[in-house]
């Protein structure tokens, strides 16, 4: 699949560095409208910096990242987030001792728009959750917390969903349901995802297109399936090699 | 008896002697000649060093035949009948508030003769209670709610106090105009504290909250040509009656000459006991609606995660300047009353320990619970009243109680938050079980 032209997100030329360390350096790429775009590497490649660095936490020193038209750069995070952005965040955080149906309004609260219908979409994709809706998020397992985590990010009604790392700690059968509804919401709502996993294999089977980061560099590219036939993707994200 | 236990046992007794032989062993007193001299009273440390060893020793028996109560933040057994009779329980204390000055008076109605059942100790005591129950209230917002550990929360309830008596005696203001400007000037002062601990978290903004609360203090014992310095300032006038004065003339413009009753000095009493529980319900009033407010509730998320806050778009600035603000603006009406109450005000009523006390009421009474902050305030005010008797060693009773409630309660006397939105209409509390104190 190729990107429409006018790309949803784009970063051209991206740097950011926390303190002295320079932990992206020169990213481009873009994420047309009803893709699902990932991006794989090792730890510490910068992955989730490069997620915070489009939510302007920490700030890119040099580049331009432009969002639906209009360059977000300077922006302040909140600012940011309002423009219909969701960010799914590492570690899911969800509000623990906040109940299930308090951790999703507080998504819906940037918004400004009546959460009713937007709480029946997120009970209608993860039951789960309605079940569970007056309990404490910290008592759900994990992978609900997952699930919790993308409902609260979606109630925004967000144009591009930024995960972060959505199968960390789970058991492998919770991941392949949490990326079949993501699956699912792109192709029925015509979401636009950007993914950041470790989970290589998965993930590049999922996404339409990906890229490889390494120290902070972008290193290879293409399609999901372009890339899983790549010996050196398969060599060092796949552990299939040798 | 094992060598186990008395090991044990002269262990604590070592601990009892390091530490009651500096407290209760030596102690200055004046000599009849007028001079200082040290008085020593080893007898009295051997008594207690002796008390510590028995009192180990019957412990560790009667750990041996059952367990010691461990920490528990499991709902304790008087919360569930608090929250049935939660209908009931908040409005009868509310009652008791209400009705507690009529017993001050006797009443002659026909038949029944009600003779005065409270005294003007009573009131006193009560209004002090409510005082803190506001401050409580108030900084529960900032600490309860929101989170951020202020220690010092004491600052705003002076910079209200020293409003009033400014503002009063200088340019003559009335008190009901001089309360909202108190309240504005302390907001003013809160967000000034915010802007620079916005980066804060914790043990740091602990610190920073707590010079702040010195750097206050020290201001107005040194700015003498304002403040009056440590002599304070006096004279400051009394609250009115919608205009009417509580004077004991019985005049025209008087409060018992305009209702033609008798002047009594209680009358101002009974009054400031209205105006301080109307100030505290006030304070309760908008904590709760704004709990339920998005502004509330982005407060309770900051408290649990501020990245995923940043992540759902919230402006971290705004929710934590707004928590300080509203936090110190009810300080700064309890400040004004606190000055109008006194007539006097002296920067000796401001120290650090009164931001410690009303920490100490939210933390006890469970952070973010309405009910428990008032509860904890009648406990810890009134009980400190109490036992005035036992004199010093009282505050050994306050710190005993504390540790009593650490041990046992580390979240405080009502764990358990009520969610703030349900679509069921109905609101089961949530406890405060398995959860880990500060990060969930």
């Amino acid at each position: 699949m190729s990107a429409p032209a006018a790309p949803l997100l784009s970063l051209d030329g991206v740097s950011a560095r926390y303190g002295a360390v320079e932990a992206l350096r020169g990213v481009s790429l873009h994420v047309g409208r009803g893709e699902i775009v990932t991006l794989i590497g090792a730890n510490g490649a910068g992955k989730s910096t490069l997620l915070m660095t489009i939510c302007g936490a920490p700030r890119a020193h040099a580049g331009r990242i432009v969002f639906d038209g209009r360059d977000i750069t300077a922006l302040p995070t909140h600012a940011i987030m309002r423009l219909g952005l969701a960010q799914v965040p590492e570690g899911r955080r969800v509000f623990p001792r906040m109940t299930v149906l308090e951790n999703l309004l507080m998504g819906a609260e940037v918004a400004g728009h009546d959460p009713a219908e937007d709480l029946e979409a997120v009970f209608a994709l993860f039951p789960r959750l309605r079940e569970r809706q007056g309990q404490r998020g910290g008592t759900l397992s994990g992978g609900e917390q997952q699930m919790l985590a993308i409902g609260r990010a979606l109630m925004a009604r967000p144009k591009l969903l930024l995960l972060d790392e959505p199968s960390l700690g789970l058991a492998p059968l919770v991941v392949r349901q949490i990326f079949a509804t993501i699956r699912d919401l792109n192709l029925r709502t015509g979401l636009t995802v950007l993914l950041v996993e470790q989970n290589a294999n998965l993930a590049l089977r999922l996404a339409h297109r990906g890229y490889v980061l390494v120290t902070g560099r972008i290193t290879m590219q293409g399609t999901g399936a372009e890339l899983l036939a790549r010996q050196e993707v398969r060599d060092a994200y796949l552990g299939t090699g040798r | 008896m094992s060598p186990a236990a008395l090991k044990d046992a002269a262990l604590t007794a070592l601990v009892a002697l390091a530490l009651f032989a500096p407290l209760v062993g030596l102690r200055t007193d004046v000599a009849p000649a007028g001079g200082l001299y040290l008085r020593q009273r080893w007898d009295d440390v051997a008594i207690l060093v002796a008390l510590a060893f028995a009192a180990r020793l019957a412990l560790l028996a009667w750990r041996g035949q059952r367990r010691l109560p461990t920490a528990s933040t499991a709902p304790g057994w008087w919360e569930a009948p608090l929250r049935r009779l939660g209908a009931l329980a908040a409005p009868l204390l509310l009652a008791v508030a209400v009705l507690l000055p009529l017993g001050a008076f006797s009443w002659d109605l026909g038949a029944f003769a009600i003779p005065a059942v409270t005294g003007r100790y009573e009131l006193d005591l009560g209004i002090l209670v409510l005082t803190y129950v506001m401050l409580g209230w108030g900084l529960n917002i900032v600490v309860g709610l929101a989170g951020l550990l202020d220690l010092g929360y004491v600052a705003f309830y002076a910079v209200g106090a020293y409003s009033y008596a400014l503002l009063a005696t200088h340019f003559g203001w009335s008190f009901w105009l001089c309360l909202p400007l108190a309240g504005i000037l302390a907001a003013f002062w809160g967000v000034l504290l915010g802007f620079p601990v916005l980066r804060l978290r914790g043990d740091y903004l602990a610190i920073v909250t707590l010079a702040f609360g010195e750097i206050i203090r020290i201001l107005l014992v040194n700015w003498v040509s304002l403040t009056g310095g440590p002599n304070g300032i006096g004279g400051i006038p009394r609250p009115t009656f919608f205009g009417l004065t509580f004077s004991l003339s019985g005049g025209p413009g008087t409060f018992a000459g305009f209702f033609g009753i008798e002047p009594d000095p209680s009358h101002r009493v009974v009054f400031l006991y209205y105006l301080i529980l109307g100030l505290a319900l006030l304070t309760n009033w908008v904590s709760i609606r704004l709990r339920r407010q998005p502004l509330g509730r982005a407060w309770e998320a900051l408290r649990e995660d501020e990245i995923a806050c940043r992540a759902l778009g919230i402006n971290i600035t705004v929710t934590k300047l707004t928590a300080f603000a509203i936090g110190a603006m009810f300080g700064g009406f309890a400040g004004a009353f606190f000055a109008t109450r006194q007539a006097f005000v002296s920067p000796e009523s401001f120290t650090f320990i009164e931001s410690a006390i009303i920490l100490a009421i939210v933390v006890l009474g469970g952070m973010g619970s309405q009910i428990g902050v008032a509860v904890a305030a009648l406990v810890m005010i009134g009980g400190f009243e109490l036992f005035r008797d036992l004199q010093e060693w009282r505050m050994l009773v306050f710190g005993a109680a504390m540790v009593a409630i650490m041990v046992l309660r580390p979240r405080g006397l009502v764990a358990s938050r009520t969610p703030t939105v349900t679509l069921t209409g109905r609101k089961r509390a949530i406890s405060g079980e398995l959860v880990g104190e500060g990060h969930g």
